[in-house]
Formats: structure tokens, sequence, C-alpha cells
């Protein structure tokens, strides 16, 4: 009876959406002012449907077909220093051909978000999902975070314009859905009501940098070496200052929507009592969860988190979680080209995370499912059973390829 | 768009220098080269523009000499953009503004766009984005100022590098005379065929003839939509001539024909200077420049037969290189 009240006063409808359409919805709901697209799947879904939504005249913005990712991230970012709000978004080697737009919109403090639609790098094409696109932007001040389902992908939408927005913030959001496994999977979303998203969501207010005749400032002149090591370093305290925000916006957001995101940073599942637990992003959870109820009816301990915020990257929180098991499975969607222990990317965080601790849990790595290529629930058993027995005698086999043909 | 009162939109000309008005919008402040044209660029289009107005200024001399940190020349609002976004930008603030007046969120007006860019920013990266950008409904300016090199990186040659100048990345040698091997690209006229839509394109140069350019800021402005306007700009640094000459350099290159300047305003061509008659030899405009220094006859009389070719053989003289009347194919 409670729960139908709320439904009824926060949400407008509850539908089945998939997860680039949860987006739309989002950006309707966030009264974005400027979208720019360009073509490139699987993120283009969401172009389609913003679309059709304003076609429709069910959202009012002005919505620009680009030339390229270049000139779509250059657009978005000079609509936002105007005080318009914004949004793009890409996929593999799109997002990468926008880049040298995407490093200047963090650099300019200018918060954009953007939707990537996790799809591999070229070449050879592969249009199924890889998280190095999004990982690439993991050094340059862009906040970034994956979505496990379509409703997440709604409410992160959201949460990410008021967390980049946020004026002791102001940088630009990444919001990572896996290509395919959610940009193109249904799933019963509620979508909030324009009335509650506004009461979420404070409107977009650059202040005194925004680009106006009644506010003739220069921005971004050259500054050189007299000045850029004190400009990088504000950047950085806001990208730091980012997490409380994000804590703080999460909280809000569960009062105006009743939701209960407890750790925003990430998600833990069946955890209390594991011994091991594989840690990954977005939509290996669908396997590693179903992997954990089979072996705990068999007795076995085991447990899931899923990290849903790589930057600001959640190192104390992390560490005491991860602390508390004795194997840990980092599962990467990625790959990082001769790195230390030839790891994943999220491997080498996590284990550079936890180097302080005076105990370490042994931590192994699985890279897993790259362009696209399903995990399937065998498969996470498998790096289960793996994860188990490196608590009981270490090996030398710290990086294992899952199902990879060799 | 319609819904900006009228009166805002009509501008007067300027019909001599005391039309002009004196208040600066690009003053002190900057750093550029003793006879910079491109810095003249700058002055007289915020001029011509006045207070109501963003700019975005591209990657290139006119950022990096313009703009030190704390410095700033300018006085109306200006935001560095990257070398290719000289069209995004544009786009990116005009859209951002016209959003935020259609509903409600900031003060209905007339706010003009302006993005300018150097010869790369706009003649070779940026193309492809300033051809999107001539493609919207827009109201905004793109300025393609045009000193015919990568000016602030050292005088690297671009695609609209006049053909044979020495450049540091075309320099002379024993065994080549000539390094730089490409005709300049006609980028105005280029834009104005490709882009019918659009309802104004020119060329100009900022001191020849007087308040020229300042007049076809004015009527792109006035025009609305996407504009262009190409200007060349003579500079003393990477043409290797006294800076005390630069007027004379960008006079000697639209008399001697080697810079067409037109208009393209409705789809109806003007001819600014008339250079199919009445030109000078080219080799007055080539020989006042170091950049030219080593050209033997062979290299003026090449240069002069492309510049006769261009305006006594092109379709549409000086701009639409296209030789023979139609045909078609049976």
């Amino acid at each position: 009876m409670a729960k139908e009240a709320v439904l009824e006063s926060v949400y407008e409808k509850e539908e089945l959406l998939t997860g680039c359409q949860a987006v739309s919805h989002a950006v309707r709901l966030a009264d974005v002012d400027v979208i720019a697209a360009y073509p490139i799947r699987p993120y283009t879904e969401v172009m389609d449907y913003i679309s059709k939504l304003i076609a429709d005249g069910k959202f009012d913005a002005e919505y620009i077909v680009a030339d390229s990712e270049h000139s779509q991230f250059e657009i978005v970012k000079h609509a936002a220093s105007v005080g318009a709000r914004a949004f793009a978004g890409s996929s593999g080697t799109g997002w990468m051909y926008g880049f040298e737009a995407i490093v200047v919109t963090a650099t300019d403090r200018l918060p954009v978000v953007a939707m990537v639609g996790n799809r591999a790098l070229d070449d050879p094409g592969a249009f199924g999902v890889e998280h190095n696109d999004a990982l690439s932007v993991r050094d340059l001040g862009w906040l970034l975070v994956w979505a496990a389902t379509a409703q997440e992908a709604l409410d992160t939408t959201l949460i990410a314009y008021r967390v980049a927005e946020d004026p002791k913030v102001a940088m630009p959001c990444a919001v990572a859905l896996d290509g395919a496994f959610l940009t193109h999977s249904q799933h019963m979303v509620k979508v909030p009501t324009v009335q509650a998203a506004k009461r979420f969501l404070p409107p977009y207010n650059l202040g005194s940098r925004r680009l106006h005749p009644d506010n003739p400032i220069s921005i971004a002149p050259q500054v050189n070496e007299d000045w850029l090591m004190e400009i990088r370093r504000q950047n950085f305290e806001a990208t730091k200052r980012a997490k409380g925000i994000i804590y703080q916006a999460y909280k809000e957001f569960n009062e105006v929507f009743k939701t209960n995101y407890e750790q925003p940073f990430f998600e833990e599942y069946m955890t209390e009592d594991a011994e091991a637990v594989l840690l990954g992003l977005g939509t290996i959870s669908m396997p590693a969860k179903s992997a954990v109820r089979r072996l705990r009816e068999k007795g076995k301990k085991v447990g899931f988190v899923r990290l849903r915020w790589f930057r600001p990257f959640p190192t104390e929180e992390l560490r005491s979680c991860l602390s508390r098991f004795k194997g840990i499975g980092v599962v990467d969607r990625d790959l990082s080209y001769g790195s230390p222990d030839l790891g994943g990317v999220v491997f080498n965080e996590v284990r550079s995370c936890l180097y302080p601790l005076e105990e370490h849990p042994r931590v192994v790595n699985f890279i897993a499912g790259l362009g696209g290529r399903e995990i399937s629930i065998d498969d996470a058993v498998m790096m289960y059973e793996q994860s188990l027995r490196a608590t009981k005698e270490p090996s030398d086999a710290r990086v294992t390829w899952v199902g990879v043909r060799e | 768009m319609s819904f900006i009162p009228e009166e805002q939109i009509k501008k007067k000309l300027f019909k001599g220098v005391h039309d002009v008005p004196g208040e600066e919008l690009y003053t002190s402040g900057h750093r550029t080269c003793q006879g910079c044209e491109s810095a003249l660029v700058m002055r007289q289009f915020v001029k011509a523009a006045g207070p109501r107005t963003v700019a975005t200024g591209s990657t290139g001399c006119m950022y990096v000499a313009n703009t030190s940190y704390m410095t700033t020349p300018w006085v109306v609002p200006w935001m560095h953009t990257q070398l290719g976004a000289g069209g995004s930008s544009a786009v990116g603030m005009a859209a951002g503004l016209r959003a935020m007046m259609r509903k409600g969120k900031i003060t209905n007006e007339k706010i003009n766009v302006i993005s300018f860019c150097g010869d790369i920013g706009g003649g070779d990266m940026g193309l492809s984005g300033i051809s999107g950008a001539l493609q919207t409904d827009y109201d905004l300016l793109i300025i393609l100022y045009d000193n015919e090199s990568a000016a602030n990186t050292d005088i690297q040659a671009t695609g609209l590098t006049t053909w044979g100048a020495q450049t540091t990345f075309t320099p002379t040698g024993t065994k080549h005379r000539v390094m730089q091997k490409r005709w300049k690209k006609n980028v105005a006229a280029m834009l104005a065929v490709g882009h019918p839509t659009v309802k104004y394109v020119a060329t100009a140069c900022a001191t020849f003839p007087p308040l020229d350019f300042m007049n076809k800021v004015t009527k792109a402005l006035e025009t609305g939509g996407p504009t262009f306007i190409h200007s060349l700009d003579p500079c003393p640094k990477g043409w290797d001539y006294h800076p005390r000459y630069s007027h004379e350099v960008g006079e000697l290159a639209i008399k001697s024909g080697i810079f067409p300047l037109y208009e393209i305003a409705n789809g109806v061509v003007t001819y600014n200077y008339d250079a199919r008659k009445n030109r000078i030899p080219v080799k007055e405009y080539l020989l006042n420049q170091g950049r030219f220094a080593h050209f033997t006859n062979a290299e003026t009389d090449f240069v002069q037969s492309m510049v006769d070719e261009m305006w006594e053989e092109w379709e549409l003289p000086g701009i639409l290189p296209v030789k023979s009347s139609l045909k078609v194919s049976t």
C-alpha cells in the first residue's frame, strides 16, 4: 500500500525499456537543452529514442545531428559553456574520435553528461561490449560510472547531472552501459514524474563561469608553466570533492524516490560471510550473481562486488570492504597491454587500492567477455572456483583468459 | 529565429571612418607581432559586431599570441576552442542560447555568435565541422583569418599557403627549389557552392578596400543563419617583409588578383574588387615577400599563369574552377 502510494506520487509509469531508452527518459526528465548525436552502435538507440521524443513534442531541446564525434562533443561542450544543460554519447572508436573534445570538456570544467555504450575498439570490427572505450577517460578528470540495469541507467543519469553540475565539482560525467547486454536489453523501469525529477535535480547554474555578454569573461587562455600546475590542482581537488557529493546525491535521490542505494560506489551481493568474491563492472553482475546462488546451494562461501563508480575511485571504502575476504577475482572486460602482471585495468587498480593493507587478500584476474562474448554462468562458476582455490594454494597464475581458444 | 525583435537585427553599414564606434572591444593585453593583420581582423570584427557578442577562437596564433592568462584583450566573452572546432563551437553556443531563450531560462535577445579560426582550423582540419555548422539554421558567423601558415607553431605550410612559399615545413633546397606544391584552396567558394542554404559568404582583407571587412561582418550578422567570411591576413613574421608594409601587401594581393575579393549574398555574387581587368602583375605582390625570395622567373610565371587562368578561363572568374561550359551526356 505504502509502496503504491510512492509509485503514484514520484513515478509516472512503469514500463519495459531498454537501457538506452531509460537513459533517454532521464535526459528528458533533466530538461536537457542541447543534444548532439552522431551514429555508432550500440549507443545510437539513445539518440533514436530522444529524437522521437522530440519529434512527438514530448521533449523540448535543441537536437543536432553532428558531422562527427569531434563536433558532437565540441557542440555539447560549448553549449554547456553558455549555461545550457547538454547531453551526448558514443561508443568504441567513435568515443575515441571525439577524444580531443572529451579531454577539454574536463579541463574546461564543463559538466556535460555523456553516455558510453561500451563497445570493442576497432580493428577488427566488433560491435560487442568491451570497457576500454570508457576507461580511456579514467585519467582525464571525467567522472565515470557503470550501470547494470535499465532502472539504474535512468537513475544514474539523473544522479550524474546532479553530481557533475554541483559547483563543488563541475566536472563532466560518463555513464557507461554495456553494449547490447544493457543498451539493448529490456527491463521493467519506473519512470519518474517531471515534478519529482525537478525536486531532485536543481537547475544547471554555471554562475560566474557562464559565457554570456552579461558576464564577459575569457575562458581557457594560454597559461603555460606559470599557472598550469595550479589549475590542474584545482581540477584534481574538484574530482576529489566529487566523492562527497556522490554520497549526498544518492542520499537525496533515496529521499525523493524512496530508493535503496546504500553504498553508492559499489553493490555487494551475498558477501557477508564470503571467503571469495568476484568483482566486476556492469552486466557481469548477472552471471556472477547466478553463479553465487548456485555455489551457495553447494555450501561455497562466495559473493559478488559490483563496482559502480570507477572515477572517483572509492579507495578507502573498497579497501575496507575487500579486506574482509580471502580471495578476490577481478573480472576485466578490458585489456591493458603490457601492464603489471599483464592484468586488466580494474585488476591493477584494485590491487593498488589494497596495497596498504598489512595482510592482503589473494587477488587474481580474469580477462573475460571481450568483444561482446557472453560470460556464462558456468564461466562465472569456474572463476569462483579458481578464486576459492587461490585462497588455499596460491599459484603464479594471476591472470586467466576465460574461454579463449588457444 | 523569428522571436528576436526586428530592430535588434537591423544594422547600419559603415560609410566612412566616422561611422565606426570608438569603443574598443578587442583592446590591449595581447602579444601579437608588429604589423599583425590578423589582430586587425579581431579588432574590426568585434567592433562591427558590438558588445552583445560571444566568441570562440580556435587554437592558432590568435589564441596563443592573443590570450595569455590574466591579460586577455577580449572585452566580449571569449572562449578557446580546439583547432577543428571552429564550426562546432559556434553551433554549441548558438544552440545553447536558442534553447535557453525558448525555454525562458535567459532573456530573449539577439546575441551574435562568432567563431574564428586560422587557415588550418578553417581550411584544413576544421572543414568538416564548418560544413556541419553551415547546414544548420543557427545564426552564427565563422571567420577564417588566413595568414597562410601555422603561424604560431613557427610558420608551417597549410592547405592555404600560396604555391611555392618557403615555410619551415617547405624550405627551399639545392635539389628542390619549391617544396610547397599545393595550390591554395578556394575555401569560401567551396563552402558557398557546397551549402546552398547559406545566405552569406564572403572573402575579405582587413585593410583593403577600407571598411569592406567590417561591412561584410555587419551584413553576415544581419543576414542571419550560418555565415562565413574568409580574410587574407598578411603576416610579417611568416611572409618575411617589414611590418610597416602589411596593409600594402594585402592591397597588392587583391589588386594582383591572387586573392579574389567577393561576396555571395542570397546567391548573388559581387566582386568587391574586379580583378578581371586592371590586374597588376602578381610578381609585384610576390617579390615584396621573403618567402618567395627563391623564386626565379619560372616560378613567378607559373603563379601568374594560374592567376590569369582563374580570371580568364574559370566559369565564375576567380571563384568557380570549371573551365568549359555545361555538357550533357546523351
